[in-house]
């Protein structure tokens, strides 16, 4: 090589990495804009009250990449959409030829990394939690228009005992073999939780 | 352990680990080969076969959850020597390019004509989202409509 051609190969380089670098930039843009924040970002600490630890999982991601306020369930640890446009349906179980439990059985799937529990389905677009701040998300579970006419003691119930919500505590792993991640409060703190949350009058803190 | 299923009208029953595919059962115990294996995490569609009616992603399907029910693979999508109405369509459509996918989306369709007699281009993109790396989309979206006219005409 020519020494006189070092500073035009220079000039080219140099181009070369700045379209490189703008075009990782787009890239990173996209994903950041296709991974939106769900609800009211949490701090790393959990306060000591029964409603901090229990909103400290149903804020989790675990909780509400299934309660999406769209028709479009989120997935994986960066809640992005669910890949293969699955959409909801009219019940909450998919569309007719991709239904949830096309992919989505009783248990989860070591094998293939596909989740299950009992009961696999996106909440009823009442029960949308997605963007909302703690407070408006237990005022919509107290709500028996949106929470499918529960009284308090149902709903109790509803968090504590239904598979499908204990399965957060038991999420299995992906399909590259990686755990998904838990919510921050034990299974058993949480359960203790709610229970005292509601046996002291369900009361919502003004936030 | 054993189980015992349906399959393409015959009754099967089969000693093996409760956590096997039904896929592994369907291509390597029963030698039914039309099923393909593709991603193996239930995402591209290749497996897809029917579980009482409903389509099933069969990579990603323990076979202890088929005890007693009825499984259809391709293989069994025709009535005797009359082809389904997929697979006249296909045929007319001249569909498959390499043809590795297409029983999966095969299975797909004739899952979804059953709820949606005549869907739309958006019923299409919301049911069929198997993937085909030839990219044969435009010839399976003209089959899938034609699969339809000609269902609907035989009822």
């Amino acid at each position: 090589m020519k020494k006189q051609h070092l500073p035009v190969l220079s000039f080219f380089l140099l181009i070369g990495i700045v379209i490189l670098f703008m075009a990782n930039t787009s890239i990173t843009e996209k994903i950041a804009a296709s991974t939106t924040t769900l609800t009211t970002p949490l701090t790393n600490e959990i306060g000591d009250e029964p409603f901090d630890k229990m909103m400290a999982v149903l804020t989790h991601k675990r909780c509400v990449n299934c309660h999406p306020s769209g028709d479009r369930p989120r997935q994986g640890e960066d809640s992005h959409i669910h890949n293969f446009e699955v959409q909801r349906g009219i019940d909450n179980h998919g569309v007719a030829a991709l239904r949830c439990e096309s992919c989505h059985q009783h248990e989860n799937n070591d094998f293939s990394g596909v989740p299950g529990a009992p009961e696999w389905s996106l909440a009823p677009i009442e029960m949308a939690w997605e963007g909302l701040s703690r407070v408006e998300i237990v005022q919509s579970m107290l709500n028996p228009a949106n929470n499918g006419g529960r009284n308090l003691e149902q709903i109790v119930e509803h968090l504590t005992e239904h598979e499908l919500v204990l399965w957060a505590w038991e999420p299995g792993i992906d399909a590259a073999g990686n755990p998904r991640e838990k919510p921050p409060v034990s299974k058993e703190e949480y359960i203790k939780a709610v229970k005292e949350w509601a046996e002291s009058g369900a009361i919502i803190p003004e936030e | 352990m054993k189980f015992t299923f349906n399959i393409n009208g015959t009754s099967q029953t089969v000693d093996i680990d409760k956590n096997t595919p039904l896929l592994w059962v369907v291509r390597d115990v029963l030698n039914l080969k039309g099923t393909k294996f593709g991603c193996g995490k239930a995402a591209c569609g290749a497996c897809t076969l029917h579980v009482d009616g409903e389509s099933v992603r069969s990579c990603s399907y323990p076979i202890h959850f088929v005890e007693g029910k009825n499984v259809r693979t391709i293989e069994g999508l025709a009535d005797g020597d009359n082809l389904h109405p997929v697979q006249q369509a296909w045929m007319e459509e001249v569909v498959p390019q390499c043809g590795y996918c297409q029983p999966g989306f095969m299975m797909a369709t004739a899952a979804m004509l059953e709820k949606i007699p005549n869907p739309t281009d958006d019923d299409i993109d919301a049911n069929i989202v198997n993937v085909c790396r030839c990219a044969t989309y435009y010839r399976m979206r003209k089959a899938i409509h034609r699969a339809a006219e000609i269902k609907n005409a035989n009822s």
